[in-house]
């Protein structure tokens, strides 16, 4: 299973990887800079969210209001309870009109119910108008991404199936050639359709106006074209009124292709008063009816199941934008031909799959989301997208085989009641793993880093050979900082401050170094530490879907670290700080929120120190050029800009990446289906290290690991530059 | 924009809609006629204007079949309203078939006028809001020429419009 995987990756790789890229990279890039111009932004989010928790709240109540004001038009509604219904309805619908073609603007909600097919199978000559979709119809292909379903494909390759399919009288190369050509020949399609099929973006309950967010034309054509519209239209796509409409029309684009509007927002009340039109008729237009029959179908297939899910529920707030998925680096290496489902791809997929076509249709490909958290920011309607992917990931692993041996018990003492299976549990568990291999150092490592260890590793655990391993230290932070005399006592120095340094696992036992580095830093400020020992933050069990194992390792540090109420906590991970600040919230209720306030990013209180009067000569300063890349959840949480920062007074020339994420993201880079993905996202990293820096530094470990395969460079945390010597 | 005068919102809606594919030309309500014959080419269809001081010019055949439509170049038609900060128009879905007319040719002549530029979305959907609780009426806010990225660049005249030109009148 995991090599066919890797396979299939492989050859996206080849094939896809390359436009998927450009065009995904092109369209988040774009969203930063047109977000960047809205000053209302992070009002209308809050807006967007707040309009589609009350729609889907009270969606049994605006279905009816709905279809009441669409009849009242002169329209019909039909809620279809599941995929199947819906394409008999609409089969019925062509039926009745006596129709030969349908014509379709494109609509992922078509795509879900592969009404093409059943329409095609009752004798109806269905095409889609959207070049796009277009030209997967021609080529026989499937989406790769929601909004731009054929990124995939190279105007080349575009080209060459055209003239092999339609032998044209010109040559086509260029894509004003071939846009021309597509729209002549689908001009002539739409000119002889009877039905027009379109989806709908928003649909208002209080006016029945439908809006469709579009740009080359080919929805209104298929509307106005036609004398019988058929929307299809999930049930959670509808608004309550007009004026609703706004916030949601100010975010789509920005969010998704990075443009400020699309060419095209149709605003469509159906029957809309526009004459019909007949390309054979003489009659002036205005002289002509406006007579059209116009069904909504409103498609249930799971949706009011997932608003009884609490956990499912937030995907209903979608609007199919595609930022998750253009901001994610596995997607933008991969695209939906990896990271999608049946219909769905990106990271809100794990939701759609699993609610409209089953857990086993999202558990195919649930992994490729890493939590690296990048989506979360972009998100114009605010979804907390990794959390989705987790509790799916979490009910997926119920379903795992579990070997039943010694061996594994014992390295997996975990929460977890049932699944998942051996290598979600082996990561999971990266706690147990530390602590012994911390205390059979070196000999562990020696053992770990053996060609008959690595190979039991991949072949049992999935582990990739290639990898080198985390070697593990002897002696723990938290054995270090005991063993020692402080070198201050904050008490009665200038900042008067006193903190927890927070063990994290790898701080503790893997790289011990940083750590050290970290408790002289905050003591050459004037700073009093501690580094008590407090367990992992449940970060490991998390990523592999193990929820109830990682609420219980929350559960532990909350009660570890309240013992210090007096102390500031200070981490140096920044996933573990992401926990702090952002997962323990749901984990526990509302229990952390206390640990939340008082907890920090190591750089971040660096920089508080700062400008409360420590004196930055009290650090290592030096004028020379640093590399940095911050971690994604450090990015997320906005607090990338306090290392550079400091950095900076402290001397140094920075230079910053931008990429979303280094591709190694805790354990999933260490995975032997996904290891070339995580290197070809880190190959994108590599590129942004200018060779020439002399020093190359990360905030996170898995960074750090990752530029290391990369650069075989051994960079370190930024507070190793800082350190004073002891 | 000129110093010492702030901008409107019709300063503002011209400096935004223009693009390589969209020219915005300001006329007195006058000479709007010449400004259209300016703006076609033929053949060239329309709408009637609702106006009474702006005519159609002859340039453009009112009220055309679906063939003629089809056979045109240029499509003349109202704008019910416009948004300064995104330079969009509101194209209504009207009887006379404006909408159509709008769509299906390489170049759409849109008539505005000076009073109904709207300064923003959140103004331009309250006004959509109670027009179609009233009429419930249909409008396209049309931004720029129809678009496609599909085919491997930005091209313009995908299904729609390759270019737009917009004639103010003050």
């Amino acid at each position: 299973m995991s090599s066919e995987k890797a396979a299939h990756i492989r050859r996206l790789l080849d094939t896809e990887r390359e436009a998927v890229g450009e065009n995904t990279r092109g369209f988040n890039q774009g969203r930063y800079e047109s977000l960047g111009r809205l000053d209302k932004a992070e009002q209308y989010r809050e807006q967007a969210r707040a309009i589609k928790e009350d729609a889907i709240e009270r969606l049994p109540e605006l279905v009816e209001e709905v279809t009441e004001t669409v009849e009242e038009n002169g329209g019909t509604v039909y809620v279809a309870d599941d995929a199947a219904d819906a394409n008999e309805y609409i089969a019925q619908v062509c039926a009745d009109r006596n129709a030969e073609t349908v014509v379709k603007s494109k609509s992922m909600t078509s795509e879900e119910l592969e009404v093409n097919d059943h329409l095609e199978s009752r004798g109806f000559d269905t095409i889609e108008t959207d070049l796009g979709e277009w030209v997967l119809q021609v080529a026989e292909e499937a989406p790769s991404h929601i909004v731009a379903p054929a990124i995939h494909k190279s105007r080349e390759e575009i080209a060459r199936l055209f003239t092999e399919q339609f032998d044209p009288d010109d040559p086509l190369e260029s894509a004003a050639e071939l846009t021309a050509f597509a729209r002549k020949r689908l001009g002539e399609r739409i000119r002889e359709a009877d039905v027009g099929m379109t989806g709908a973006n928003f649909v208002t309950a209080d006016t029945g106006t439908m809006a469709l967010v579009t740009s080359e034309g080919n929805a209104r054509k298929t509307v106005s074209a036609t004398d019988t519209h058929v929307a299809v239209a999930g049930v959670e796509k509808i608004v309550p009124s007009v004026s609703d409409l706004q916030p949601f029309i100010e975010l789509i684009a920005r969010s998704g292709t990075g443009q400020d509007i699309t060419s095209y927002v149709s605003l469509l009340t159906p029957p809309m008063d526009s004459p019909t039109m007949d390309f054979d008729d003489d009659t002036a237009l205005s002289d002509r009816d406006a007579d059209r029959d116009f069904h909504l179908v409103l498609v249930d297939n799971g949706r009011l199941a997932m608003r009884e899910d609490d956990q499912l529920r937030e995907t209903l707030y979608c609007i199919r934008c595609s930022a998750c998925s253009n901001t994610c680096a596995n997607f933008q290496e991969v695209g939906g031909h990896a990271f999608g489902g049946e219909t769905y791809s990106g990271g809100i997929a794990t939701g759609w799959e699993a609610g409209v076509h089953g857990q086993d249709a999202a558990a195919e490909f649930n992994d490729f989301c890493t939590g690296c958290s990048r989506c979360v920011p972009a998100c114009p309607v605010k979804i907390d997208i990794p959390w989705i992917n987790t509790v799916v990931r979490d009910r997926v692993n119920s379903g795992e085989s579990v070997p039943l041996n010694v061996l594994v018990d014992g390295l997996t003492p975990d929460g977890e009641s049932d699944g998942p299976g051996l290598q979600k549990r082996l990561f999971g568990n990266f706690e147990t793993l530390a602590r012994a291999g911390s205390a059979f150092a070196p000999l562990s490592n020696w053992v770990a880093g053996t060609r008959p260890a690595g190979w039991l590793l991949e072949r049992v655990a999935g582990v990739d050979a290639r990898r080198e391993l985390p070697a593990f230290q002897r002696t723990t932070l938290v054995e270090w900082a005991n063993g020692r005399t402080a070198g201050t006592d904050g008490t009665g120095s200038e900042t008067n401050r006193r903190v927890v340094l927070y063990p994290d696992l790898y701080t503790n036992y893997v790289d011990v170094e940083r750590g050290k580095a970290a408790v002289r830093v905050l003591e050459a400020l004037g700073v009093d530490v501690v580094v008590p020992p407090v367990g992992g933050s449940g970060r490991a069990p998390l990523s592999q879907g193990m929820i109830e194992t990682a609420r219980g390792n929350a559960a532990d540090v909350v009660a570890a670290l309240d013992s210090f109420p007096e102390r500031d906590v200070v981490v140096v991970e920044p996933s573990d700080l992401a926990m702090f600040r952002s997962e323990y919230d749901r984990l526990l209720s509302g229990e952390a929120d206390s640990l939340a306030e008082r907890s920090y990013e190591l750089l971040e209180y660096v920089y508080g120190l700062l400008e409360n009067g420590a004196d930055p000569n009290a650090l290592a300063t030096a004028e020379e050029s640093v590399a940095y890349h911050s971690h994604c959840q450090q990015r997320t949480l906005d607090l990338a800009t306090y290392t550079v920062a400091v950095l900076e007074r402290c001397g140094y020339d920075v230079t910053t990446t931008d990429v979303e994420c280094c591709g190694m993201a805790g354990s999933f880079g260490y995975k032997e289906e996904y290891y070339e993905l995580s290197m070809g996202v880190g190959e994108r990293l590599g590129e942004q290290i200018p060779a020439e820096a002399d020093h190359v530094v990360a905030s996170g470990t898995s960074c750090t690991d990752q530029l290391d395969a990369l650069l075989a460079d051994d960079p370190i945390h930024p507070v190793e530059l800082l350190a004073p010597g002891e | 924009m000129s110093r010492g005068r702030p901008m409107t919102a019709v300063d503002q809606f011209a400096d935004s809609a223009a693009t390589d594919s969209v020219t915005v030309t300001r006329v007195p309500a006058d000479d709007t006629a010449d400004a259209i014959a300016n703006a076609v080419e033929p053949p060239a269809v329309g709408v009637a204007l609702p106006w009474d001081d702006v005519a159609l010019p002859d340039e453009a055949e009112r009220d055309p079949s679906t063939p003629a439509l089809e056979a045109a170049r240029t499509g003349v038609t109202p704008a019910a309203f416009a948004v300064a900060d995104y330079g969009s128009l509101g194209l209504a879905a009207t009887p006379d078939g404006s909408e159509p007319v709008s769509l299906y040719v390489d170049r759409h002549v849109a008539v505005l006028r000076a009073e109904d530029v709207l300064p923003d979305m959140a103004a331009a959907f309250d006004r959509l809001e109670t027009a179609f609780r009233e009429t419930r009426g249909s409008t396209i806010l049309a931004t720029g020429p129809s678009a496609t990225a599909d085919m491997g660049a930005l091209v313009t005249g995908a299904h729609g419009p390759k270019e737009v030109h917009i004639i103010i009148a003050t």
